[in-house]
Parts: structure tokens; C-alpha cells; sequence
């Protein structure tokens, strides 16, 4: 495969390590087709028309093998579509995802399954997202079994290396995922997911339905496995205090785009699109005393009728006649820092 | 109104649930107090015993759970033993409650109007016209915009945040004394509840309601509350000024929740976390409960220990607090 690189990017990546996932342009259309009367009353020229929801808008995103990049956004702003295509169980209406510089479509069958593997997705639900008809050790048994990760009659060992490192007690192998708390379940969701030695793992709001205590031991375990794994991570949350923690790098996304990106320090020091600075102001801090919540105007409308523009305008308070109608491109502010707003260009 | 009562005093609070499987003491001896315009956080983790509490004070609690003790002053007037018909008369008129889900407090197959209006006319008696009009300013006052409109739809019409705030107009509609809000937030998106936050603040300042928001957040109670009152296991384990907690906690477990909540002091460092988890409540001994999990346990926190006023206005159910905190 052949790549442009123009001179400064090249420079930039001989010092940076590769980017273990390149998300390029990528887009996410969600279709309502027609039903029978509904095309019966178009064909009679009613105007009825095709519901389509732009969960992901162009989207380019690139994680750099080590890192840990947060995205960021509310609800319906695409994070977690685009997270399950990056973890490759959604395929992209548009667009390319490189893995390790390679497009997965253009594999063959068993390299395919190779490659995706090496990106695990750990999901939000501890309760919905682990079989309750299997018991611990054939939930996270199986993929290694599959895949040829460990022997049959090694399979017990192997399993139990993986709840050790994942800080479950190997004795409670035998027991069903009902058995177990939620921030046992995340474990439990955990050590499947590094069962198939995976280099990147996708966490979509992987914490969100835990408990204070319970989510600091999980987000320990994050940071303690990216240590002894030398993992990658895209964490998805919609809770900034958690991606403040624990990314290098933070995407912040607005109805299905990227509105900024910067590294971590950077973005909480110095947000640069309105709709950052807005969110970052609403979060309530455990250090802010008796503040006065102003809170952003509006609603976050729907990504079914998305306004022009850029999305956030409604909603912004400098919007100008510009923002109504052309759609701002993310442009770097900043070594590193990228920000889709056109109140930078008047600048 | 004001009769140098607080609005609302709980003491000594016990709610326990009688099931096969034993006794769940869910909330077991609470005491705390919530005066006019003041919020209280009632802060914990799920099974805590903050919402029973809650549940309690507004008289809904359902067998096999029984207040089996102690008093809930409404202005001085004791709510545990009201009966069913007095209880109807503040119930939604002087108290009023919201859910963490908006839908435990809308009928889906009512439109909003029809809703508000019936809470208007429960309590008071004026005509249907006026009723509209009263649903109309506490559409209005919580930031709907076009409540004329709004007022016709169902409630399957209105995202989260606006079911929320339909939730709020309807504990507005009788100006209450005192609200208690369960999670209000939690299911919300930032921005969104920023902007439930504000109404909320609004809200004590101008019609000197008491409120108790009862979260498991403590970055909320930190930018809302006046007060805070830590659960445990169905107990008050610490509670005093918002500041003053949260900066010196007295408690191990206060310290512990503080610790766990990622700040922006300790980026990427690991967080202070709480080994084990929350015990059962089903027949829990009469020691401290969080000794298990506790860094500082000793022998004789097998023995209940006493709520004690460690400071002025500070109170921790604990026998050795943090020196640091009591010597500063």
C-alpha cells in the first residue's frame, strides 16, 4: 500500500511510535428503509422520504501504539459507533480503518481473524455483555480454545492466569455470571478480553455503571494492565473527570463529528471549541464549592436532522452567519491540537 | 409558616425490611436536619440505604418494609406517625419527590396537561382554567420553551432532559417546602444536567425550598450542596458543611470515596481505591461496617461505634477519625 506523507508528518512519525489503529474518513449511516405503504405513498408522490441517521460524519482518528486516547461526548454523538468500528464488529459506510497499516478488507479470511483479534472491545454492561448460561471459565475459555491460544487440556491454567491478572479469584471459575458483583462481571468482561492477547483494547463506557469505590479499583486495573501489556487503549466515556485520569490524548465528539482534539493537559488547560468549553464547564468538579450552574442553552438536537453548518451552532454563543452554513474542518491550532471551529480563522 | 423547626429533622430513622431471608436494616439509625434554602447531599453507593431514606421521609415505603423507628419532623409535625390521609395532604402538595427516571413520575398514556393538572386540582381547589395556567408557569420556569405546546404532548415525546424538567415542573406546582431528588441527573448527559443543576439552585434561593439530593456523585454535591451526609450500609457514617468534608474528611470511607474519584490533582497516578466491596445488608452484625474494608480497623471496631461530634457541626461514626482532620 502506498502512502503520501507530506515532509513534516514524516518527521513527526519517525519520532512517534506508529498508529496501531488510522481511522480514515470514515462515515456511519444508519437507514430507515421504506415499508410497503410508506413506498406506495412515495411512488403516488406524497413526500415521504428515507430516514437516515449520520451516527459517524467523516470522521479521522489515529491511535499511536502505547497511548491511551479518550473520546468524549454525549449521548448520540457517535462515540460508541465509532468506537464498535474501530473494534471492527461494525463495518463503516464510507472510509478506511488501518490496522497496523493495513486495511482489513483487503486480507484474506484467517490473517483477517488474526488481525481483529488483536482489538478486544470491553462493553458498558457488565450484565448484558457476559452469557448467563456459561459459567466463568467457559466464557473466557472459549475464544483462546477457538483460536488456538492454548491446548485443551491446558485451557484450565490459561484461564486461570487470566482471572488472576484481571484480580479475580480463580476458585470462582465455576460460577455463573449472575454470581457476581458488577465490578466482578467488569473483571470478568476484562479477563476475556485479554484471553486472546489482544495489543488494543476499546472500552466503551466501561466504568460508567459502576459504583465511586468500585470504578476506581477497575480504572486501577486499566493502568495497571497497560503497564504489564503494554496496551492501547480508545476509551469511550461520557464522564470527563475518568478520561481526565487516565488518556494521553482526548477526541471530543459532537453529533457524529470531531469537534477537537488535543493532548490531555492541553485540552483542559486550554479548550478551543465552544462546545469543549461548555462541557468542561458543566462538569462539576469535586474541587468547585457551591458554584452557580449556568448550564449550556438548548437541547442536543437530533442527529436524524442534524442543523447545517456546524452542529453546534444553535446552541453556541458565537455563532455567526458562517457557522449556519459551512461546515467548519478540523484544523491544527496547535502542535498536536485540532480544533473544528471557524471563530480560529477570524482570529 | 416557619415555627423555628427545620423544615425537615430526621432522628434516629430506622427503616428495615422483614424478608424470608432475614432482617435488611436499609436504613438504621439516621439522623440529620435540612433547614429553608438549604441543600443537603445525602451521598453513598447503591445499596447504601440513601434512597430508602428518601422513600421513607415521603411515607412510600411498602411491606415487608416498616419505619420501625424513630421520627421524621416535618416542621416539627412527626411524618412516621401520620396517617395514610394526612400523609395524602403533603405528600406531592408540601413534599414533593423526583426519581432518577423521570417515568416513574409521568403516566406514558397521559398527556402532560392532564398530569399537571390533576396535581394541581389533588390539592387545591381552583378551577380547571387556572390549574392550566399554574402547569403552564412551571413548564415555563424550568426552561421549556413553548409550554402551550408542550403542555398537549405525551411524554414519549420529550427527550430525557425534558422529561426531567416536566418531572421538576411537577414537584414546583404546589411550591413545595422540601424536595427530595433521587439521582435527578444521574441518567443525564453533561450539559443537560448543568442545566437541572441550575434550576435546582434557582429554586432554594427563590422560593427558600429544603432539598435533599440524594447522588452517588460527589463532584455534584461538592458544586450544589450546603451540607453532606455520608451513607454506609444503611448508617450516617460522617456528615457536617460540604467544604470542610470534603476537604478533612473524618471518616475512612468518606476518605476512601473522595480518593476514588478522579480529579484533575493526580492525573494518571492510581487512585486511592476502597479494597472489597459494599457488605450485605441482610443480617449485618451490629459493628462497624466498613471494618472490613477499612485501613484503619482495629479489635474494638467490632463494637458499634458512636456518631460523635469530633468538631463543631461535624459529626463521623468512627473511633479513631483522621487526626490530620480533627487537629487542623
Amino acid at each position: 500500500m502506498s502512502m503520501t506523507l507530506d515532509a513534516p508528518r514524516a518527521a513527526a512519525a519517525a519520532e512517534t511510535p506508529p498508529p496501531i489503529v488510522e481511522v480514515r474518513g470514515v462515515s456511519k449511516r444508519f437507514e430507515k428503509t421504506l415499508d410497503f405503504a410508506a413506498r406506495l405513498l412515495k411512488r403516488a408522490g406524497m413526500p415521504v422520504r428515507e430516514e437516515v441517521v449520520h451516527a459517524v460524519d467523516g470522521v479521522d482518528l489515529s491511535v499511536r501504539k502505547g497511548e491511551v486516547v479518550g473520546l468524549v461526548g454525549e449521548s448520540g454523538c457517535g462515540k460508541s459507533t465509532l468506537g464498535r468500528m474501530v473494534a471492527g464488529i461494525m463495518p463503516p459506510t464510507e472510509g478506511t480503518i488501518l490496522r497496523h497499516g493495513r486495511d482489513l478488507r483487503g486480507l484474506s479470511g484467517s490473517e483477517a481473524r488474526l488481525a481483529k483479534l488483536r482489538t478486544q472491545m470491553i462493553f458498558q454492561d457488565p450484565y448484558a455483555s457476559l452469557n448467563p448460561r456459561l459459567k466463568v471459565a467457559e466464557i473466557v475459555g472459549e475464544a483462546p480454545l477457538y483460536h488456538g491460544m492454548a491446548k485443551r487440556d491446558g485451557i484450565a491454567d490459561y484461564v486461570d492466569e487470566q482471572l488472576r491478572r484481571a484480580g479475580l479469584d480463580p476458585g470462582l471459575k465455576g460460577r455463573y455470571p449472575h454470581q457476581f458483583s458488577g465490578g466482578q462481571r467488569q473483571r470478568i468482561g476484562i479477563a476475556r478480553a485479554l484471553a486472546v492477547q489482544p495489543d488494543f483494547l476499546v472500552c466503551d463506557e466501561a466504568v460508567a455503571a459502576l459504583d465511586v469505590s468500585i470504578q476506581a479499583q477497575i480504572l486501577n486495573l486499566f493502568m495497571k494492565l497497560r503497564r504489564e501489556l503494554d496496551l492501547t487503549y480508545l476509551f469511550i466515556s461520557h464522564d470527563l473527570g475518568v478520561v481526565e485520569h487516565l488518556s494521553d490524548r482526548v477526541v471530543i465528539m459532537y453529533l457524529g463529528r470531531v469537534v477537537e482534539e488535543a493532548p490531555s493537559e492541553e485540552v483542559f488547560a486550554r479548550p478551543n471549541h465552544p462546545y469543549t468549553r461548555a462541557l468542561l464547564a458543566e462538569v462539576p468538579r469535586i474541587e468547585a464549592r457551591k458554584r452557580s450552574f449556568v448550564g449550556v442553552q438548548g437541547e442536543i438536537p437530533s442527529p436524524l436532522n442534524p442543523p447545517g453548518g456546524c452542529h453546534f451552532h444553535p446552541r453556541c454563543p458565537h455563532a455567526m452567519e458562517r457557522c449556519r452554513v459551512e461546515r467548519p474542518v478540523l484544523r491544527e491550532i496547535a502542535a498536536g491540537h485540532r480544533s473544528a471551529c471557524h471563530l480560529n480563522d477570524a482570529a | 409558616m416557619a415555627n423555628g423547626h427545620p423544615t425537615l429533622e430526621l432522628r434516629n430513622l430506622r427503616t428495615h425490611f422483614f424478608t424470608r431471608a432475614g432482617v435488611v436494616k436499609a436504613v438504621d439509625d439516621v439522623s440529620f436536619s435540612v433547614g429553608r434554602g438549604k441543600v443537603l447531599g445525602l451521598v453513598g453507593e447503591s445499596g447504601s440505604g440513601k434512597s430508602v431514606t428518601g422513600f421513607s421521609i415521603i411515607g412510600l415505603i411498602d411491606p415487608p418494609g416498616r419505619i420501625t423507628g424513630g421520627q421524621i419532623l416535618y416542621q416539627g409535625q412527626d411524618l412516621a406517625r401520620l396517617d395514610e390521609e394526612g400523609m395524602r395532604h403533603l405528600r406531592g402538595n408540601r413534599i414533593a419527590m423526583i426519581f432518577q427516571d423521570p417515568m416513574m413520575t409521568l403516566n406514558p398514556v397521559l398527556r402532560i396537561d392532564t398530569q399537571m393538572i390533576e396535581t394541581v386540582l389533588a390539592h387545591e381547589k381552583v378551577s380547571r382554567e387556572e390549574a392550566r395556567q399554574r402547569a403552564r408557569d412551571a413548564l415555563g420556569q424550568v426552561g421549556i420553551a413553548s409550554p402551550d405546546e408542550r403542555l398537549r404532548a405525551y411524554p414519549h415525546q420529550f427527550s430525557g432532559g425534558m422529561r426531567q424538567r416536566v418531572a421538576i415542573a411537577i414537584a414546583l406546582l404546589h411550591k413545595p417546602d422540601l424536595i427530595i431528588a433521587d439521582e435527578p441527573t444521574t441518567a443525564l448527559d453533561v450539559t443537560i444536567q448543568g442545566q437541572i443543576l441550575a434550576e435546582a439552585q434557582k429554586l432554594c434561593s427563590q422560593f427558600g425550598t429544603a432539598l435533599i439530593w440524594i447522588t452517588h456523585d460527589l463532584s455534584v454535591v461538592a458544586g450544589l450542596a450546603d451540607d453532606i451526609a455520608v451513607m454506609y450500609a444503611g448508617k450516617v457514617v460522617e456528615q457536617g458543611p460540604v467544604d470542610q468534608v470534603l476537604d478533612a474528611p473524618l471518616h475512612p470511607y468518606t476518605a476512601g470515596l473522595i480518593g476514588s474519584v478522579p480529579s484533575r490533582n493526580h492525573r494518571g497516578a492510581a487512585l486511592r481505591q476502597i479494597p472489597g466491596m459494599t457488605p450485605s445488608l441482610l443480617n449485618i452484625d451490629a459493628g462497624c461496617a466498613f471494618r472490613a474494608r477499612c485501613p484503619r480497623a482495629e479489635i474494638r471496631c467490632a463494637e458499634p461505634p458512636p456518631m460523635a461530634e469530633y468538631l463543631p457541626g461535624r459529626l463521623a461514626r468512627c473511633i479513631h477519625p483522621h487526626e490530620e482532620a480533627v487537629a487542623a
